[in-house]
């Protein structure tokens, strides 16, 4: 008990309920003092928003992330905290401020597991409503509050586990002992968490404009919205230093020997998709501050509100689409951040698990890049129908469907790496070839939405939402998975229950084609996205059936995948060092990996994914001279 | 235990911390751009070749107090480089005075707080009043957290906490600090300067 008072997670979450009074009763006072209205009513929003603020602020300090910032401050040595903290018990560091690349990485993947397990429960929740017409127990206000919460809280699901897989890995595979600002690291993960707090408390009061929070809604929506806005922008902030730790620690600190041309393919992919965090994500955490800027100081950015003044001095009004246009810059490359590192896992795996090189190296490395940098151009596509000039409709068209040259290219050596190779079907190797399937759904049902004329008629209905979760299913969340199950011994120590996870991966798959396709069809007959109720009459009951019971079963077996990782992390049989055959680095060194990865530096001295030839990828130098 | 310690005692060298910690600002500094970028293209989507009237010699005195704050900033640098502390610390506290005479004008009278009768546009005045307050509240508050980061850098440096061999912390500084000043040479043109003062109803 007292351990666990004494971790940061306990004394955050403290911190922040104390900055969250201390933020309502400052606006409050303030108010008071400005003779304004202080009645609660009044003072709701500018008062959540301050709460909001704060609170993020009382966790940060009380959970002590930043005493060695402050003390560095004051000039007081600092030096980073190494190893395992002294008189606690094992569990404790994983709830604290730990340095080590490897816990944080843990600790991240941890939290995007919950938070999975969270928003795939408020999906069935609202799937129940919808497969049957008509209002039965949720009103709409809720509706939308639910399926806005799904929304945001899969993308910060989605985030935080890129951001485990990249923690944990990237340090490994280059041959660093840490990422290049460890600090940082810690920060950039613990940030995430009052702002996961914020967007759970924004439930309480709700708001109805979905994940988007587009104005002019957003700016006249219940209360709950603004704790979505400042949450979401504070996870954007930990995404952008995230990117930056990336950057860094795969470029600067590489192995002797690792060419650019021969880092893991993961690395590249996620140099890739550090590119787009570290610029894009600025631009939705700006959207979302212009509209809680309007909202709390009516400043009308997004809404043509004209005061008498404003008329008087000639002011232009403001405009909805511009926040489209903010929001959709980071929000369309956003879906980028999440495949990359997903497509990045299935490019690493294909090979182990075929026993040969990954087919054209250099090309998947590239279309990585390519993907990052077409994927800035192409965010109109969401705005066909919002009233945007034929120009830009059209270029936007053309760019969009571009992004099919590089994802076909590493489609296709996927398969050329397949192609005659020794095929294994361990379950990592089940969940590479289920995101195959599945990104091909995912792929095939995007030109239709990126073709103006065709997008006119599939604009916000469930063909969209049948679209984007093949590809996120596809493109993440299986890979995802594919990586949690490969690595699961190298960072445990111990093996997971092989048939448990194939039964995961048995009744996820046809469940989620099934709900993809089904999801498609409502859409193609006339169900539209975020309604709570549709009409009889279009004949698309049957589909909505297929998806909720899919969508059970799906959740269903994700119970047993964290059933079957919970329970083997503990009793599972003790792993081999190497159980995969891996050429990788990191599966060079013990289950679970030392405390400070490699005690001797790497060397490389082949490609990584050399199958064929007897010659190791990296050697371990004999003197311990470090840089 | 003995091998933690071991490991413990490998350390970065100052040189690889030191580049590894130049590419971490200007990666900072990158994704900063694009946010003052959005608001950038904000004014040009939201006012096109229109601008409200503002006060011509507020903004040029303003624009002239920032740029010659950058001045000594240099100067600052380039003193802790040749071991001149006493000149480094006094470089950096005209900078930050400039800075913050800087702030207060955007705060005290582009904003009105120091006019009895308040501000010719007020933040609630249509894309005019959302945008002009929008950048130099953006702007502001990054003047803002570059004055603390020159006061913490400027108690160091007193406390004897940089040398001509190592000055990161002035150099993060200055290169922030010239940053923010840079960001204010688009802005400032942006609002004062460019597009057709709109008529007045």
């Amino acid at each position: 008990m007292v351990h666990l008072m004494s971790t940061a997670l306990v004394r955050g979450l403290l911190g922040q309920a104390v900055g969250f009074l201390l933020g309502l009763v400052l606006v409050l006072a303030g108010r008071g003092l400005l003779g304004l209205d202080t009645s609660w009513e009044a003072a709701r929003q500018p008062a959540l928003v301050s709460a909001a603020l704060v609170s993020v602020l009382g966790f940060m300090l009380a959970s002590g992330m930043v005493e060695d910032w402050l003390k560095e401050m004051r000039g007081e040595p600092a030096p980073l905290r190494h190893g395992p903290p002294e008189g606690r018990p094992g569990w404790w560091r994983y709830l604290s401020v730990d340095y080590n690349h490897k816990v944080i990485g843990i600790q991240y993947g941890a939290t995007s597991i919950i938070l999975l397990g969270l928003a795939g429960l408020v999906a069935v929740i609202f799937r129940l409503e919808l497969t049957k017409p008509g209002i039965e127990f949720l009103d709409p206000n809720r509706f939308n509050t639910l399926i806005g919460w799904h929304g945001i809280v899969m993308i910060a699901a989605i985030l935080l586990g890129v951001g485990g897989m990249a923690n944990y890995l990237i340090p490994l595979m280059v041959g660093a002992r840490d990422m290049a600002f460890p600090r940082l690291n810690a920060f950039a993960f613990w940030i995430n968490v009052p702002a996961v707090v914020l967007v759970v408390l924004a439930l309480f009061w709700g708001w109805d404009t979905g994940w988007t929070g587009y104005p002019p809604l957003g700016v006249f929506s219940l209360a709950g919205i603004d704790l979505f806005y400042i949450g979401v922008f504070v996870v954007g902030l930990s995404s952008i230093l995230g990117a930056i730790n990336i950057i860094a620690t795969s470029l600067g600190m590489r192995a002797r020997g690792m060419t650019l041309f021969r880092m893991p393919i993961f690395v590249w992919a996620m140099l890739a998709t550090s590119l787009i965090a570290l610029t894009a994500t600025q631009l939705i955490g700006l959207s979302f501050l212009m509209v809680v800027l309007e909202r709390t100081f009516g400043m009308h950015f997004f809404t043509p509100i004209l005061t008498e003044h404003a008329k008087a001095i000639g002011s232009p009004p403001g405009n909805p689409l511009l926040f489209q246009h903010l929001f959709w810059f980071y929000s369309h490359p956003a879906v980028y951040i999440f495949v990359l590192p997903g497509l990045g896992i299935i490019s690493e795996l294909l090979p182990v698990f075929s026993r040969k090189p990954l087919f054209g190296y250099k090309w998947v490395a590239m279309a990585s890049m390519a993907i990052a940098l077409v994927g800035f151009l192409v965010w109109g596509h969401h705005m066909f129908t919002s009233g945007m000039s034929d120009i830009m409709r059209v270029t936007m068209m053309w760019t969009t469907l571009l992004v099919a040259v590089p994802t076909g290219i590493k489609f296709f050596n996927w398969l050329g790496t397949m192609w005659g190779g020794k095929l294994t079907f361990p379950t990592p190797m089940l969940f590479v070839l289920g995101a195959l399937s599945i990104f091909l759904i995912g792929g095939l049902s995007g030109p239709p939405n990126g073709t103006v004329t065709t997008d006119l008629f599939l604009h916000d209905t469930y063909w969209i939402v049948g679209h984007f979760h093949a590809t996120m299913f596809g493109g993440f969340l299986f890979p995802y998975i594919a990586a949690v199950y490969y690595w699961f011994p190298k960072v445990t120590g111990r093996m997971y229950n092989e048939r448990l996870g194939k039964l995961h991966f048995w009744l996820m798959t046809p469940a989620f084609w099934a709900m993809s396709l089904s999801q498609m069809m409502a859409g193609l007959w006339g169900m539209r996205r975020r309604i709570v109720d549709y009409d009889p009459a279009l004949g698309i009951e049957p589909f909505h059936l297929v998806t909720t019971v899919a969508g059970i079963v799906i959740f269903i077996a994700m119970l047993i995948f964290v059933g079957n990782i919970v329970w083997s992390a503990v009793k599972g049989p003790v792993a081999e060092a190497n159980p995969w055959k891996s050429r990788s680095p990191e599966f060079q060194v013990p289950s679970p990996v030392p405390e400070f990865n490699y005690d001797r530096p790497l060397v490389v001295v082949g490609d990584p994914y050399d199958y064929a030839r007897p010659e190791p990828y990296v050697v371990f130098a004999s003197s311990s001279a470090a840089d | 235990m003995s091998q933690l310690a071991h490991v413990h005692q490998e350390e970065m060298s100052y040189a690889r911390r030191l580049r590894l910690n130049r590419w971490g600002l200007w990666m900072f500094l990158v994704s900063e751009s694009f946010m003052f970028a959005g608001l950038f293209a904000a004014r040009f989507y939201l006012w096109g070749n229109t601008r409200p009237e503002l006060d011509q010699t507020l903004g040029l005195v303003l624009t002239s107090i920032l740029l010659v704050s950058s001045f000594f900033m240099n100067r600052a640098e380039v003193a802790i480089s040749q071991g001149h502390r006493k000149e480094f610390l006094r470089s950096l506290l005209v900078t930050f005075f400039l800075g913050a005479a800087f702030l207060v004008g955007v705060v005290g009278f582009e904003w009105g707080l120091f006019l009895p009768e308040g501000p010719h546009i007020r933040p609630s005045d249509g894309a005019f009043g959302a945008v002009l307050y929008g950048m130099t509240g953006m702007h502001a508050f990054h003047v803002l957290t570059g004055l603390i980061f020159i006061l913490v850098v400027w108690n160091l440096g007193r406390k004897g906490g940089f040398s001509p061999e190592r000055y990161w912390g002035v150099e993060a500084c200055a290169v922030y600090w010239h940053f923010v000043d840079l960001v204010w040479v688009f802005f400032y043109p942006a609002l004062y300067l460019i597009g057709e003062v709109a008529k007045l109803h």
